[in-house]
């Protein structure tokens, strides 16, 4: 175990692992662009939906269950589902990465709609504001807690579940864990696993970051 | 995509064999993530400056990825069931864990002192009062792990195992979607199925709820 960590070490830190097209930077910079765009393409289908049902009350149903069947759909069989259908391309891998985060973002946003207290959204009609008015001025920032919860946790699962695009014959970091289960190379699986780790944790410190930056200015909400 | 039934039809043994290992896999996985996190979350839930340090750890855990785990457990367990096993119960901890811990601190405080009040000793307060009071949030904590460890034994198919998963492997070496679907469909179904019987169970288990609603 010690021998392995010592090797570990060498991989991560010898300076020919970071170069190339097979290096770190580059393996990490594909690992990232996976993640984030499927990210960004999931709370842009993900938000409104969840801003919608929350904010109408109608499909919650659909909310409720759309978390449970998420949950459900196993990634590799939908990757390589979408790989037969469609050929070799990225879209299997955005395809999966995207329904594996929309179900978290859509149920958090959802939970946060309806956590909003009915005597605010009251006293913001009486105020004369519209419908659209209350969901994006009254019920959002004081939804945004969960809704960033939502966000985090499909950034983490995103992150983690990258790693498959080196399934079909991507990059990312999935790379080194593949390849390295190929060649029985455990130094590379355990570097490649780190390094995932490593994007997620600083991804979430950075969105919990954003999200304390955003409430700085809030006063504190009274019971 | 068409799929091929006589395909399906003529290999429902198979089918019927996978579907079992796969149920084994993920539930003997809960099981054992229960069994570590009860006691984990009460440490967590009575010992502040502990909390943050589990929970911490386990949403670090919940960062790897599945494959690597599994690859990773290979010296330890090798291409066995254990490894699969072994791999979904750190991922359930972190769902059972933190459930479990919120269940606990859901417990009015004024029930804690009334049943100390009656003379009720901690670890029986824990075990007829606390635990059935946290039921609900911890039988939420279970409905997901539960679904979510259906959902990734299928990726122990990299390391030979996987249940369900195999049927990815197959159709994906041989081009040939009709496994891939019959698996994902599969999976799904046991998941909602096993979804249900939770949710009855924790319809026995707390008959107290039944009566208010």
């Amino acid at each position: 175990m010690y021998e392995l960590f010592k090797n570990l070490g060498s991989w991560l830190t010898s300076g020919a692992q970071w170069a190339g097209s097979d290096g770190i930077t580059h393996r990490l910079a594909e690992h990232l662009q996976y993640s984030l765009l499927a990210t960004l393409i999931a709370a842009a289908i993900g938000l409104p939906v969840g801003l919608l049902i929350g904010h109408t009350g109608r499909g919650a149903f659909i909310a409720i269950n759309l978390a449970s069947f998420g949950r459900a759909l196993p990634t590799v069989g939908l990757v390589v589902l979408v790989f037969l259908a469609g050929g070799l391309s990225m879209l299997p891998v955005y395809v999966a990465l995207v329904a594996l985060a929309v179900p978290s973002i859509v149920t958090n946003t959802y939970a946060g709609m309806t956590a909003v207290d009915p005597d605010v959204k009251d006293a913001a009609r009486g105020q004369g504001m519209r419908g659209h008015q209350v969901m994006l001025q009254v019920e959002l920032p004081l939804a945004l807690p969960l809704i960033m919860t939502g966000l985090r946790l499909a950034l983490i699962q995103v992150v983690a579940t990258a790693t498959i695009a080196a399934y079909v014959s991507f990059g990312g970091l999935g790379r080194y864990v593949f390849d390295g289960l190929a060649q029985r190379d455990l130094v590379q699986v355990l570097g490649g696993a780190v390094l995932v780790a490593a994007v997620a944790i600083v991804l979430d410190l950075a969105l919990s970051g954003l999200q304390r930056l955003l409430f700085r200015h809030r006063p504190a909400q009274t019971a | 995509m068409t799929i091929d039934w006589s395909w399906i039809s003529g290999h429902t043994d198979d089918l019927t064999t996978l579907t079992i290992s796969h149920l084994q896999a993920a539930l003997t996985a809960v099981l054992l993530g229960l069994l570590i996190s009860l006691p984990l979350s009460v440490i967590a839930h009575r010992i502040r400056p502990l909390r943050g340090f589990l929970l911490g750890l386990s949403n670090v855990l919940f960062t790897i990825p599945s494959i690597a785990i599994f690859v990773l457990l290979l010296p330890v367990s090798g291409l066995t069931r254990t490894t699969t096993v072994i791999g979904l119960t750190v991922y359930t901890l972190v769902v059972l864990l933190r459930n479990t811990v919120e269940g606990l601190d859901s417990v009015p405080a004024k029930t804690k002192e009334a049943a100390k009040a009656m003379g009720t000793r901690p670890l029986r307060t824990l075990l007829t009062v606390e635990f059935p009071l946290a039921l609900p949030v911890i039988m939420a904590g279970v409905r997901i792990a539960t679904v979510m460890s259906i959902s990734l034994v299928s990726v122990a198919t990299y390391i030979g195992d996987g249940g369900l998963g195999q049927l990815f492997t197959d159709g994906f070496q041989r081009n040939f979607p009709t496994p891939v679907i019959a698996g994902v469909v599969l999976t799904i179904l046991l998941a909602v199925v096993a979804d249900a019987a939770l949710v009855g169970v924790q319809y026995l288990l707390t008959p107290w709820k039944r009566r208010r609603a």
